[in-house]
């Protein structure tokens, strides 16, 4: 039963990174139909920027807003000199721009930094653990879950509440009639380019206080994961894109602890089975966003 | 006085097909304008290409004395210009009063926003009544109501409605162009497309005949009422 529960708080904590990056990529895909694969890349620049922070001996607190600020300027710029320009084009040229952009950049981190695993400097109290009612729990996992929630209750406020917010989700639904009411369609997505950089620097943080370090291609794997549990809950929802998150971050840690020795090494197609099968019975997602019968007339 | 909206030889093309092929209106201040024809004919294209949600091929759109004819669209509502679309197109995981919200984007003045609540809830009771219902669900008719309602949030000085009695039960028909009128009391200049002539005609002062893309007739309402141009340009005869 420990077991069990311990392994919930990881799932929460994993599944919660999951959530959030996935929940970036839906920003923008609800948006302007663009899955942008140069979202890892997001993450990687925050990695570095901690990392640079650490060895200019900066506090660990001032370091994380530094980062996530680096992630959502270079998500703007992105918008504004790879994705303007083809704006209005297809669903496909739009995706391979994407993974043109990613690996750009990730040649640069290759050519400029360097092409091998950077360590970053944490602070000693994030590989603590404290004990809550006989569970031992790191301090990094407490860290991940909380700043998930704060996360996932500040944009939900701000997506309710704010007026740009609301144009967001107006925007998600319909552009055209959107921009009809007077909604700038520049704002709407560079806003849509600002709140993922936002997201994948938070996650950034989470991802590298479970590592300790830094690698060119950090960003590849967790945005996969991303896009899956994107799928997995309703591509294009948000809703959607944080129930897939936490889904598929349950999935991997309970078959990393529960699944039987000799089938371990198995664990990742078994996952991905269990991502069908669910999509067999819910082939639009979780929850399904509200605008894909509008697109596929 | 110059016209407050006038259309110079103006065409719409999708690819290789042309929906408007070169058509002259305009609209005054006060007026009701009503573009009538079958389906296909142009009027809708005429409509979407005004607010530049669809792109003008060649000819010159003149608003209130300025070119618009390449103006984005998020630059029309706050110039006083804003269309109500066919098919109502609210959005529907909104509620009622974030749809609103959203038609007067453009008013930075929270003061003219509630004033402009006010008005549109004055007008629709009904909507009062949802405001914090999704308009997802709400009636054909209470999503009709809610897109006029949005389109009005902006104070507009020139609507333009395009089908706006589209698939609504008679009686909400007639509620419908009652508030048309209701509205040009109020000193809003409309233009109006719709498939319900014989309505259309009582309360417009001017129509045009739309055909194949092109104006095949012109006049007061109640000359159009009685010329033969409108029967032939439903029924294909030349």
């Amino acid at each position: 039963m420990d077991l069990f529960l311990q392994q919930t708080v990881n799932a929460f904590a994993l599944g919660g990174t999951y959530a959030l990056l996935a929940l970036g990529l839906a920003v923008v895909f609800s948006i302007m139909g663009l899955i942008n694969f140069a979202h890892g890349e997001l993450m990687t620049i925050a990695g570095y920027v901690l990392m640079y922070c650490g060895l200019a001996g900066l506090p660990f607190l001032l370091s994380v807003p530094l980062a996530i600020s680096a992630s959502m300027v270079a998500a703007v710029l992105m918008e504004r000199i790879a994705f303007r320009p083809v704006r209005n084009s297809s669903g496909a040229t739009m995706l391979v721009t994407s993974f043109a952009v990613a690996m750009i950049l990730q040649v640069l981190f290759q050519n400029l930094i360097s092409t091998r695993s950077q360590p970053v400097l944490l602070p000693q109290l994030l590989s603590d653990s404290v004990t809550i009612g006989g569970l031992v729990i790191g301090v990094n996992k407490i860290a991940a879950i909380v700043s998930t929630l704060v996360m996932l209750v500040v944009l939900d406020r701000f997506m309710k509440h704010q007026k740009t917010g609301i144009a967001m989700r107006a925007a998600a639904e319909d552009f055209g009639v959107a921009r009809l009411m007077g909604i700038r369609a520049n704002t709407v997505i560079a806003g849509a380019f600002a709140l993922s950089g936002l997201l994948a620097g938070v996650a950034a943080v989470l991802w590298v206080s479970q590592r300790a370090s830094v690698d060119p291609l950090m960003g590849f794997m967790p945005v996969l994961k991303a896009f899956i549990a994107a799928i997995l809950g309703g591509l294009g929802s948000l809703r959607g894109a944080v129930a897939g998150g936490f889904l598929l971050g349950f999935i991997e840690i309970y078959l990393a602890a529960f699944l039987p020795h000799e089938f371990q090494e198995f664990r990742e197609p078994i996952g991905l089975g269990i991502v069908v099968l669910v999509l067999l019975f819910r082939p639009n997602g979780l929850i399904p966003s509200a605008a894909l019968k509008a697109i596929k007339v | 006085m110059a016209p407050l909206l006038s259309v110079q030889s103006l065409q719409v093309r999708y690819g290789p097909i042309e929906a408007v092929l070169g058509i002259d209106f305009e609209i005054k201040e006060g007026e009701i304008v009503a573009f009538l024809g079958a389906n296909g004919a142009g009027k809708s294209s005429t409509l979407n290409a005004l607010v530049g949600l669809v792109p003008v091929a060649s000819g010159t759109v003149t608003f209130n004395g300025s070119d618009i004819t390449d103006w984005p669209p998020e630059t029309l509502a706050p110039a006083g210009m804003t269309l109500s679309p066919e098919g109502r197109h609210v959005f529907g995981t909104l509620s009622v009063s974030e749809n609103l919200l959203m038609g007067a984007y453009s008013i930075k003045d929270k003061d003219a926003v509630n004033d402009a609540w006010e008005r549109v809830y004055t007008l629709f009771p009904i909507l009062h009544e949802r405001r914090d219902q999704f308009a997802g669900t709400l009636s054909g008719g209470q999503q009709q109501m809610l897109a006029v309602g949005r389109a009005l949030m902006s104070n507009p000085r020139l609507l333009l409605l395009d089908e706006p009695s589209l698939g609504l039960a008679p009686k909400i028909v007639g509620q419908i162009f009652d508030l048309i009128s209701l509205l040009r009391e109020q000193g809003v200049t409309l233009a109006l497309v719709e498939q319900n002539v014989s309505m259309a005609l009582n309360i417009a002062d001017r129509g045009y005949v739309l055909s194949s893309g092109k104006i095949v007739a012109a006049g007061s309402a109640s000359e159009l009422s009685q010329s033969d141009a409108l029967q032939s340009a439903y029924l294909g005869g030349e």
